[in-house]
């Protein structure tokens, strides 16, 4: 699982794919649907694995055995079998819905009620690959060598077939596969976040040069007034742009543009020296400001309410 | 506080609130970056124990930063880490042996006796498309041809009773070709199991269109040899792996109407809802079946290449006809009773959505965080 930055969380977080399930504490924890191109992604990632995986052992045992026998065929042929079919439900089973690929992507399968995954939902959901995947892969890559000269018709019908299953995920709101719908399973993103530097904290800096000992203070003062202006969603675009590609020069950039959009819509007429430590104060004492009415029941969600 | 100017954020609460809880954030993150790695196993019983009471701190943690801060980062942070950490601690924790125990002892054949209309209807559809290829082939020989075509291997009308004869005593002599045999047999045989259930989604037709065309070829063939005088022959050389192979694709197709019974008549339930369930316990019953395929496979293969007695062949068919009986019959019964009777006794309790929190210890009173 790669740390995923904030950034990439958002747009989806927003958008129809959270879906919420209940803990037994009574808690609503929130999950994003992890969307169709991870999906594919870890399903490529897994289907070469399981190549290397046959292409690995046939090389091994028959270097092994010393040449080819039938025994090795048998074994193989067997194998090969058990990896199409049986590779997602062991990996999902033993890895809490989890399969290299997905671990890789940072996906995982869940029950859709948030309860145990059961084994038996995982079978379900991984039998029916055969199905939705290769059945309709087979016919499209090889159907010369299924039905030889089948008529049109025929590979119509199975290009539509398979042209159904495959991108079924993308035609319901769920983002289901006819295997998740047959198990009651949803697959979720859920990547490694990593806990940041708070912000606020660090927006309150000693001054460079300044004798030590020196007590932090805030260069920039802001009024009551000032403060009432924006809410919460205005909040957090601006954390947003903060931790965007620090240090880059379109960081700079955006800082810059932001900062001066800032200043004219709450006439900041102090002196501003630096764009970036300007805004960080601001940030610090705009939330500030925020979660203290917070604390007192009112919440002003963006710079239209109230 | 209500002053014109704020001077300094330090007296923040979520910047405080984070200072104080952010160390038990951590040895939670610590804990189950290891479980996610590794599998539970390699955390110690310490650390076992620890999880439960980390894992509902932070998830309190995680309702008050809801209602206190302001900072995107820490809330995004908190939430995706107590998702992790609730599969973790909800998560399944058997071992892989008992899990296998469970399955073979209780769960298959629950299953099973739970679907014993869906396996009816298979089953008659089977053995009436049995019956209909050989009353067909019987008055007519050519329609072995039209039924059979596929699968004859050079066994048709065509043949002479001594080739047809050979065909059901030739034995081979290199045990690695039977393996390959065997094997090919099982992976084929197996798949066409799967999509006999995973067709069950478009209203069963395509599973019901397999089995009749399954009992097709059984018919043309019976007919076929009956016809030569070879019948006690040919059942000889059939049942001792037909019993298990036929049965698993009966089974098979009775999972696949399942999944068509849910998703054609879903009754009070929503359809998804149906669908879940029957779902599930189809996909048992497949498992299971793949599992009996790979025993035909075997007997098919190995043991009817080298054995050609005919006593002995029906007292393996008798043998394995009577173990899948008994297993489907009557495994796990006791089991079933029990649950039963627990159900009745808990269905007046509340119930909680998700699973029962074997980890957790019961508390009671306020949680303290533990640091």
């Amino acid at each position: 699982m790669n740390p995923v930055s904030l950034a990439a969380l958002r747009p989806a977080d927003h958008g129809k794919l959270v879906r919420e399930i209940v803990t037994p504490e009574g808690i609503p924890l929130k999950f994003t649907l992890a969307r169709a191109g991870d999906r594919a992604g870890a399903f490529v990632i897994d289907t070469l694995a399981q190549i290397l995986v046959i292409v690995a052992i046939s090389w091994g045992l028959s270097l092994a055995t010393g040449g080819a026998s039938s025994w090795l065929t048998a074994v193989i042929v067997v194998l090969a079998f058990l990896l199409a079919n049986f590779y997602f439900a062991f990996f999902e089973v033993r890895w809490q819905g989890a399969t290299p690929g997905k671990r890789r992507i940072g996906i995982r399968v869940i029950d859709a009620r948030g309860g145990q995954l059961e084994t038996s939902a995982v079978l379900a959901r991984n039998l029916i690959r055969e199905l939705e995947v290769w059945t309709p892969l087979r016919f499209l890559l090889a159907s010369d060598l299924m039905w030889p000269d089948a008529p049109g018709w025929a590979r119509l019908l199975a290009g539509g077939w398979a042209f159904v299953f495959l991108f079924m995920p993308v035609f319901n709101k769920d983002r289901l596969r006819i295997g998740d719908m047959i198990a009651g399973t949803r697959v979720v993103m859920q990547p490694k976040v990593v806990l940041v530097p708070d912000l606020a904290e660090e927006a309150i800096v000693v001054p460079f040069g300044a004798p030590a000992g020196t007590k932090p203070t805030a260069t920039h003062t802001f009024s009551d007034a000032q403060l009432g202006i924006y809410g919460i969603y205005e909040l957090q675009v601006l954390e947003g742009v903060l931790r965007t590609n620090p240090g880059d020069a379109s960081h700079v950039e955006a800082v810059r543009t932001v900062s001066e959009k800032v200043r004219q819509k709450i006439r900041y007429d102090g002196q501003v020296v630096n764009d970036e430590q300007f805004l960080r104060e601001f940030y610090a004492a705009q939330r500030a400001h925020l979660e203290q009415k917070l604390l007192f029941g009112q919440r002003r969600e963006d710079k239209f309410s109230k | 506080m209500a002053a014109d100017k704020i001077a300094a954020p330090r007296q923040m609460r979520s910047v405080e609130f984070r200072k104080e809880r952010e160390a038990t954030w951590q040895a939670l993150e610590a804990l189950i970056a290891t479980a996610d790695k590794d599998g539970l196993r390699t955390l110690g019983a310490e650390q076992l124990a620890r999880l439960p009471h980390l894992y509902r701190a932070t998830l309190s943690s995680l309702s008050v930063a809801r209602s206190i801060s302001l900072d995107r980062a820490l809330t995004d942070y908190l939430e995706n880490l107590v998702g992790r950490a609730y599969f973790v601690v909800y998560g399944t924790r058997q071992h892989l042996r008992r899990q296998l125990a469970e399955f073979f002892l209780w769960k298959l054949p629950r299953a099973i006796r739970a679907a014993k209309w869906h396996i009816l209807v298979s089953a008659i559809v089977t053995i009436a498309a049995a019956i209909a290829a050989f009353q067909l082939t019987w008055s007519d020989m050519d329609y072995y041809y039209a039924f059979a075509g596929d699968m004859a291997q050079g066994r048709t009308p065509a043949s002479s009773t001594a080739e047809l004869r050979e065909g059901l005593y030739h034995t081979e002599s290199g045990s690695g070709m039977l393996a390959t045999f065997a094997a090919s047999l099982f992976s084929h045989n197996a798949r066409i199991g799967i999509l006999a259930f995973a067709t069950g989604f478009v209203a069963g037709l395509p599973t019901l269109f397999l089995l009749f065309y399954n009992g097709l070829v059984l018919g043309a063939f019976a007919a076929l040899f009956h016809a030569r005088g070879l019948g006690v022959d040919l059942w000889a050389w059939i049942l001792p792996h037909g019993v298990t192979e036929l049965a698993a694709v009966v089974l098979c197709g009775a999972a696949g109407f399942q999944l068509a019974h849910a998703l054609v008549f879903p009754g009070a339930r929503t359809r998804m809802d149906s669908l879940r369930e029957h779902g599930r316990s189809a996909a048992v019953i497949v498992l299971g079946a793949v599992c009996m395929l790979f025993v035909a496979g075997m007997i098919e293969g190995i043991f009817r290449q080298t054995v050609t007695s005919i006593p002995i062949r029906f007292t393996v068919a008798g043998a394995t006809t009577a173990w899948w009986i008994y297993y489907f019959g009557f495994v796990g019964r006791g089991r079933d009773r029990r649950e039963a009777a627990e159900r009745a006794a808990t269905s007046l309790r509340p119930h909680l959505p998700g699973s029962a929190p074997e980890l957790l210890p019961q508390m009671s009173g306020p949680m303290e965080v533990s640091r």
